[in-house]
């Protein structure tokens, strides 16, 4: 996936495709180091359960993340994104077993701006749940 | 133990210089299962017109955590971190984060509310470079559950 988008070929309503990424624990802790959240619903079953939540938790960011890996991966090396913006409106619950979490990611251009710009809608599930609303990036492309 | 409104617009001022790194980046990108080659090998970078590797769009988090750390810590807020989750965020670049970066974040509390049971504390960060060029302003919104005054 690589350079390949092109502005004039885009019209709004185009769909860019879909992705899956998976979510484990380790993928959580892996997170909390490298991001420097270590807000403990993201790694002690213990304490995520005792203040409400359902299970360890994945941190937004991350959900975000793998929303803007699949915006990156589509848009190709040549393009730069100027706004990425999110509401978080439901938790990816993350489970102490081999498999985790799912997060699949699809988008569809919502509308086109001069610059070479397009907005990107984007849509992001885990378990059949809309776990971002209002994600939106704006891409300038090559 | 509700949000401290005395917070509301307060500014923090900015903290230690960060500087951007090859490694930090490859780190988050290895964190966040993204293999990217342009968050890695310098040259596919340069080959794309950027001066190094450059960061993936939601790595000004990591900046802004550590600025923010700062207020979201500070017991005069009042904030329970544990009933804490994210409820939105929001980015703007001018251009991307790239190694080799040295950038300074200023944190402003731009918001206190209540909403139903929850109180919500929205967080504006804006990272410049040392010669004052702002590179991303980053909005957040942290909820915190059950703490509504």
């Amino acid at each position: 996936m690589t350079g390949r988008v092109g502005y004039d070929d885009l019209a709004v309503g185009s769909e860019i495709g879909e992705a899956s990424y998976p979510a484990t624990r380790l993928s959580l802790v892996k997170y909390c180091g490298a991001s420097g959240d270590f807000n403990v619903i993201h790694w002690n079953e213990r304490i995520a359960k005792s203040v409400g939540l359902p299970d360890v938790i994945a941190h937004g960011m991350f959900t975000m993340a793998q929303a803007g890996r699949f915006v990156t991966d589509w848009a190709g090396p040549g393009a730069m994104v100027t706004e990425f913006g999110v509401r978080f409106s439901s938790p990816v619950v993350v489970p102490d077993d081999d498999v985790g979490a799912t997060i699949t990611v699809s988008g569809q251009v919502e509308e086109k701006l001069d610059g070479n710009r397009v907005v990107l809608a984007l849509t992001a599930r885990s378990a059949s749940t809309k776990v971002l609303t209002r994600a939106r990036a704006v891409v300038r492309l090559p | 133990m509700a949000l401290n409104r005395d917070y509301l617009g307060k500014a923090f001022p900015p903290g230690d210089p960060y500087e951007v790194s090859r490694v930090k980046i490859a780190e988050f990108a290895d964190a966040i299962g993204d293999g990217n080659p342009l968050f890695r090998d310098r040259d596919a970078a340069r080959e794309a017109g950027f001066p190094d590797v450059i960061a993936p769009p939601t790595f000004a988090i990591v900046i802004t955590i550590a600025s923010s750390s700062r207020a979201v810590a500070d017991p005069g807020l009042n904030l329970n971190y544990a009933m804490v989750v994210h409820g939105e965020q929001r980015f703007e670049y001018s251009r991307p984060l790239a190694a080799g970066d040295v950038v300074t974040a200023q944190v402003t509390i731009d918001d206190i509310r209540d909403a139903g049971r929850n109180a919500m504390m929205t967080t504006r960060t804006e990272i410049r470079t040392a010669g004052g060029e702002l590179v991303c302003t980053a909005y957040s919104t942290l909820v915190e559950r059950g703490g509504a005054a």
